[in-house]
């Protein structure tokens, strides 16, 4: 820990405080509504169909999980690579990893054809699918939090800290492989099957679970007027530049790999030149809004120390995470099958044309609702255990 | 490359014919045969002995495999989902048309799931309600299907549709369920009476069905002789489907 003891307390439940919580359970409940109307009418009042099988829900579903995974790495840093400076971040962290995954996943299982049957996919598990994997990978990704949780506020447990840490974090990692991995093995479809998208999600998870962390960490100290300083921000900011930059190096070495295969570019040609919205959407989402304006604001010494302009460039890299996400999934289906190279062709079944996706308002509202869902979560776990540091200002710590 | 594939092209052109001249002949294939189903006794398991297939000549095929496409149709009751918009219909089987863009050269051609040795619809399932049984042919456990549609997104041959609302005055053999993924299951309900699948009757003259693990059964035989293309073989799935004439 750092030189002098942080002391913890519960985060106190004002007025603000009620009014943020009933928006962020009202959101949750447009999420209810929507998969309520789902089950009862079917997929057919959503904007995916048989060629665009995963759509918007599954990008904010998908989101909220790898920043989960990357959200536990504040806590990771301290415990496991020993940077003080961390450490008094540690449970705010866990905390809202948990929140994170279980906004994610309840979107996930909410989407399913079949929401009723969740207790299958826990009963029945085919361990060639990475699929099966990951809903062990999640469970236990939960548990392990909640243990790291417990060793960190239980000082009798104190002894078990690194233990727990060092295995939340190795679990974290093997569980975002496993996420990147759901589109990775995916053999047949050429903007997805690679190896770097693996290690690509763990660089994406550690920024985008970062940008949520400071932009919540933030607001949560001004709603209680608990005092942050440059130093805890500073540090935040710079490791926030290098988890953008590495999640950009990882996404060219993936299209640069791709450029190289013939058969892959076709659809690489669509992504970064011909698709119109995707293409739009990568250059000035992914690449311009969600990496280099970012890059930008962290390294630009005339905004040193101003938190502002980290906010905005956490914001930023949240809305390149997630456009990063859509263009993957939705992009990756747009373009069609290859069933014949270098044939054009023709079906009833719109083989060989590009799709149309257009994300319906129930898209949105189970999409929104997750996020609802883990910000209730995050807000209702503050007030209910000491998860915030009284004070973070620069005299509290001692930079490692 | 295109030069490569121009001479593959030729090379298919002219195993078609041989293949056309072959089966003009009536000397390999035939009308369809009742012995190359063996119906399976009701007490007795699955087999993986018996591995069924379809060998299918395209140039026989005068429609482009539309009558197949809807003998399928009328034996599973799908394509006709009331509030489905044309993008969300189920469509177990379709006639694709493929045209060179070097050659120029057409052809049209029935796809539906290729029963593949190595099914990658399998590989990701989480339940396992994606299936091979013991004798070769790939399908959906309805009653474990989540509706995750993994699957869809696994299948290269886009074989696989998902139930977008209730459904109603369904065929009593071929159940169709809201939330579940659905294809092609090569009229198993009909394979275990004894009978052939629904698209190899409406195309006598250009399928040919049975058993691929047996080397003396008629489908054997003419592959052997005339071999039988797989639609994307560089995937290396071993397809129960197969095509002459690709």
């Amino acid at each position: 820990m750092s030189s002098k003891t942080i002391v913890y307390s519960e985060l106190r439940a004002s007025k603000a405080y009620y009014i943020l919580l009933s928006i962020c359970f009202a959101i949750a409940g447009l999420g209810a509504i929507s998969f309520f109307h789902l089950e009862h009418e079917g997929h057919y009042v959503t904007g995916m169909n048989n060629q665009i099988v995963w759509g918007l829900p599954h990008v904010f579903a998908i989101f909220l999980i790898v920043a989960a995974s990357g959200a536990l790495n504040i806590a990771s840093i301290g415990t496991v690579f020993s940077k003080t400076i961390y450490q008094p971040l540690g449970r705010l962290s866990a905390l809202l990893a948990i929140s994170l995954l279980i906004g994610g996943l309840a979107i996930l299982v909410l989407d399913l054809g079949h929401a009723d049957r969740l207790i299958i996919a826990m009963t029945y598990y085919n361990f060639k699918s990475i699929f099966a994997w990951n809903i062990i990978l999640y469970n236990g990704f939960l548990a392990l939090c909640i243990l790291y949780i417990w060793t960190m506020q239980d000082r009798k447990l104190k002894a078990f800290y690194p233990y727990a840490g060092f295995f939340a974090f190795s679990w974290r990692l093997i569980l975002t492989l496993g996420t990147g991995s759901i589109f990775g093995f995916l053999v047949s479809r050429a903007y997805y099957n690679s190896a770097v998208l693996a290690p690509l999600f763990i660089a994406l998870s550690f920024a985008l679970g970062l940008a949520v962390f400071i932009i919540l960490l933030f607001f949560t100290y001004r709603l209680d007027k608990r005092e942050l300083g440059d130093v805890v921000l500073n540090r935040l900011r710079y490791l926030l530049a290098i988890f953008v930059a590495a999640a950009m190096f990882l996404e060219l070495a993936r299209h640069l790999t791709a450029l190289y295969i013939a058969q892959r570019q076709g659809v690489e040609q669509f992504i970064l030149l011909d698709g119109g919205i995707y293409t739009l959407l990568f250059w000035v989402g992914q690449v311009l809004v969600g990496g280099l304006i970012p890059l930008s604001l962290i390294f630009c010494r005339a905004l040193k120390n101003n938190h502002w302009s980290l906010l905005l460039a956490s914001i930023l890299v949240i809305i390149g995470g997630f456009v990063q996400l859509y263009v993957l999934i939705v992009g990756g289906q747009v373009y069609p099958l290859e069933l014949f190279p270098n044939a054009e062709v023709q079906s009833s079944f719109f083989d060989g044309e590009i799709h149309a996706y257009a994300p319906s308002i129930w898209e949105w509202m189970l999409g929104l609702g997750g996020v609802g869902l883990a910000l209730a979560l995050f807000l209702c776990g503050m007030v209910a255990l000491r998860f915030l540091p009284k004070s973070l200002a620069d005299s509290e710590l001692v930079a490692h | 490359m295109s030069q490569i594939n121009a001479y593959r092209r030729k090379f298919m052109a002219a195993l078609s014919g041989i293949a056309a001249g072959g089966l003009a002949s009536g000397v390999i294939l035939r009308s369809v045969q009742a012995n190359d189903v063996p119906a399976k006794p009701v007490d007795q398991p699955v087999s993986n002995k018996v591995r069924w297939g379809m060998l299918i000549d395209i140039n026989r095929l005068t429609d482009g495999g539309a009558s197949m496409v809807e003998a399928c149709k009328r034996e599973h009751g799908w394509g006709n989902d009331p509030k489905a918009r044309p993008e969300q219909q189920a469509q177990w089987m379709r006639t694709v048309k493929v045209t060179d863009k070097l050659t120029k050269h057409s052809f049209t051609l029935p796809v539906m799931c290729q029963h593949c040795a190595e099914p990658p619809c399998v590989d990701v399932c989480p339940t396992g309600a994606s299936m091979k049984r013991a004798d070769g042919i790939v399908q959906v456990n309805k009653h474990i299907c989540i509706g995750c549609r993994y699957c869809m997104m696994a299948c290269p041959y886009k074989a696989r549709s998902f139930v977008h609302e209730n459904l109603t005055d369904q065929q009593p053999h071929s159940p169709r369920g809201i939330g579940t993924v659905e294809s092609c299951n090569l009229c198993v309900h009909r394979i275990d009476k004894g009978q052939l699948p629904a698209c190899v009757e409406a195309a006598p003259n250009a399928v040919i069905f049975g058993d691929l693990n047996d080397p003396n059964s008629r489908i054997s035989q003419a592959m052997k002789a005339l071999g039988g293309s797989q639609i994307r073989a560089d995937l290396g799935l071993n397809t129960g489907v197969r095509y002459l004439g690709l």
